[in-house]
């Protein structure tokens, strides 16, 4: 090797590469066929992202390239194909809406591509500089997506509020960063693990704090939450479907390979500040969303929610914890793809709908959606034997077993109050008198609502694999 | 003290000021201002320690373009700072209590922040000498290396960013006349000329 080149083995990188190409490819043709392109771009991106997801399960291999800024094992991997899952459903269930609607423009697809390809750096991020950068690019795809109908008030409200938000949370980040830095002299997460090890400085706790308290605002957890009911109702709804699936797991991934990679010798620091989020979000959530009127709201709130039962599992700080959050994630991506794609199909001749009242009376208008919408809301609230209860029952488990007996009675005493206003949409749907029905489920929103129903109803039989495979990923950081 | 030490104080003290102005002037056009003459001083940091690129690049990037775009911007926007500065006096006791403790905490982590003696010996020497080679080949021999998975990423970014303000700000408005250079180019002069006789005191 001569000074000034250096190999890398990019096979590793593959997945990505195909999406950073295939975005510019897309944008290329987008730019010189135009607006009317629009619907064929949601095809294209769907075929590109579902072809990444192929690569990354057949053939792109474990490794760490780019001077060990870039890992990808089984929990990157694992971690990767959720997000593109969820990426590949939210661009789908646009597809409707690419026509006729005002937001229906050839560039949404490619930035949910380029999107998703910031998200799956994050994933992949082993060092300090690769997180920013990934987590910058997933960011600001998002606020663009967000306000891209730009002749709605409520849209670029959003968007701004995001924006700024957003900008906030990435100071705070970078402060952290900074002073982690500072004290460990490393920017790589095995060389701030190694620094850690022997004693840890004040700066470097101080680190931690605002690191957290940064990626806190991504994942939306209490009290870093102002943003999501806000963005999660201006945004059109095909965006906020996007919103609440992919870039929360994408930015719960990268809080776990921080926490157990970079910081594991400071999990004893670290634990209470994500408990303190648990319980926060869990209290937030289940309080907030009961005088909730407007749909997209309440799943704001219950994504809220989620996210602090997830972070239940992570601040347990053990394997069986790290399995038990990789499982809720699985759920609740799923669950929440299902949600949308009803949220979405709530359309009469004149447009969208949002109001909870809307529903009333779907159980005799449209019963199948009824149906489906039912047994994710009864899951969405924990009860068993539906998906949801499986994902709430592995990571209080794992709490119980590391002694964190508070943080789990409040997440069922949570849970319990949470279950108040699911319940409620499932009695607005099959008590209340029927309002006129809506125009006929598009068939892409069938198939998504019928994939998360079948698997939320029938999880029990997929249990054994899908357990198997989280503690699998979740063995990479033990 | 030696000449370098004294234009470090000096540029340093003047760095510290001026960006105390961007936050502290009136006008928001002197903030600007200030922060042209924050960047300058910048610079002369960069150069006594000898990364002469930096420094030009520092002034070329972000006094030549940003910080003149943040002038015409200030300059055209017509926002009205006075007012915007009305809640201060009612924000400025919990605002000002907060500051104060994060400042209190702040400086309690880093005033426990020392330098270890052997720190001098853990700074990295850059290869090749800085003594045989130049900045910018030293900057880029790293750039495209080791960190061209960074540098890639930045431009994807840049994209990004480029891509948003167009999909936000770029709209084909159909009830504008536009300049169409075919039909200007296409023109001769038996369609561009025509000759009237006019007669006198009577126009056409």
């Amino acid at each position: 090797m001569e000074p000034g080149t250096i190999t890398f083995n990019l096979a590793v990188a593959i997945p990505e590469l195909m999406l950073a190409v295939g975005a510019m490819v897309l944008l290329m043709i987008g730019a010189f066929t135009g607006e009317k392109s629009a619907r064929s771009m949601h095809v294209i991106a769907v075929a590109l992202i579902a072809a990444a997801a192929a690569v990354l399960v057949y053939t792109a291999p474990e490794g760490v390239v780019f001077s060990d800024a870039f890992v990808s094992d089984r929990f990157a991997r694992l971690m990767k194909l959720l997000v593109l899952g969820g990426s590949t459903f939210a661009i789908a269930m646009s597809y409707g809406f690419a026509r006729h609607a005002s937001y229906g423009r050839f560039e949404y697809p490619i930035l949910v591509v380029l999107a998703t390809l910031g998200m799956m750096v994050m994933i992949s991020a082993d060092d300090l500089i690769a997180l920013y950068l990934g987590l910058e690019m997933q960011a600001l795809a998002l606020y663009v997506a967000a306000a891209i109908n730009r002749d709605s008030l409520r849209a670029s409200e959003a968007g701004l509020k995001y924006f700024v938000l957003g900008a906030l949370s990435s100071g705070m980040l970078l402060y952290g960063m900074s002073l982690i830095y500072g004290f460990t002299g490393h920017t790589n997460f095995a060389g701030i693990a190694e620094a850690m090890a022997a004693e840890r400085q004040l700066g470097e706790i101080f680190g931690i704090v605002f690191m957290l308290a940064g990626i806190a605002f991504k994942v939306s957890a209490a009290p870093f939450h102002m943003w999501t009911p806000d963005v999660y109702e201006g945004a059109p709804t095909p965006v906020t479907a996007f919103f609440a699936a992919a870039p929360k797991v994408a930015a719960m991934a990268m809080m776990i390979r921080v926490t157990y990679g970079a910081f594991e010798h400071a999990a004893a620091d670290w634990q209470q500040i994500i408990a303190f989020l648990a319980i926060a979000s869990m209290l937030l959530g289940a309080f907030a969303a009961i005088g909730q009127t407007n749909i997209k709201r309440l799943m704001a709130y219950s994504s809220i929610g989620h996210m602090g039962f997830a972070l239940v599992g992570l601040a347990a700080g053990t394997q069986t914890g790290v399995s038990g959050v990789i499982i809720y994630l699985i759920i609740y991506l799923i669950m929440t793809l299902g949600t949308f794609a009803c949220i979405l199909a709530m359309r009469r001749e004149d447009g969208l709908v949002e109001d909870i009242s809307e529903l009333s009376g779907l159980s005799r208008t449209h019963p199948m959606m009824a149906l489906m919408l039912t047994a994710l809301m009864f899951s969405l609230a924990g009860i068993p034997p539906l998906a949801g209860f499986w994902a709430k029952y592995f990571v209080f488990l794992a709490a119980v077993q590391a002694e964190l007996y508070v943080l789990a009675v409040i997440g069922v005493l949570a849970s319990v109050v949470g279950a108040f206003y699911y319940l409620r949409i499932v009695k607005i749907m099959w008590f209340d008198e029927p309002e006129s029905g809506f125009v006929p489920m598009a068939s892409e929103l069938r198939l998504v609502l019928g994939v998360s129903g079948v698997f939320t109803i029938f999880y029990v039989v997929v249990a054994g694999p899908v357990s198997s495979i989280a503690t699998g990923a979740a063995r990479t950081f033990f | 003290m030696n000449v370098v030490g004294l234009f470090f104080y000096l540029f340093s003290a003047i760095c510290v000021a001026s960006a105390f102005m961007v936050i502290a002037s009136r006008n928001p056009v002197h903030s600007v201002l200030f922060l042209i003459l924050a960047f300058f001083n910048a610079a002369g940091l960069f150069m006594l320690m000898g990364a002469e690129f930096l420094a030009l690049i520092l002034i070329v990037v972000y006094v030549g373009a940003v910080a003149v775009l943040f002038l015409f911007v200030v300059m055209m926007l017509d926002v009205d700072f006075a007012e915007l500065r009305q809640g201060v006096l009612q924000y400025l006791p919990i605002g000002g209590v907060i500051g104060i403790v994060l400042l209190v905490e702040l400086v309690l982590v880093l005033g426990g922040l020392s330098i270890t003696p052997e720190g001098a010996d853990l700074v990295v020497q850059p290869i090749p000498d800085m003594a045989e080679t130049s900045n910018i080949q030293a900057i880029g021999d790293l750039l495209y290396t080791k960190y061209v998975f960074f540098f890639q990423m930045a431009g994807l970014i840049l994209l990004v960013a480029m891509i948003g303000a167009i999909v936000l700000t770029l709209s084909h408005r159909s009830d504008v006349k536009r300049q169409n250079t075919a039909t200007q180019i296409g023109r001769d002069p038996a369609t561009a000329v025509t000759l009237h006789d006019v007669k006198p005191g009577e126009g056409i």
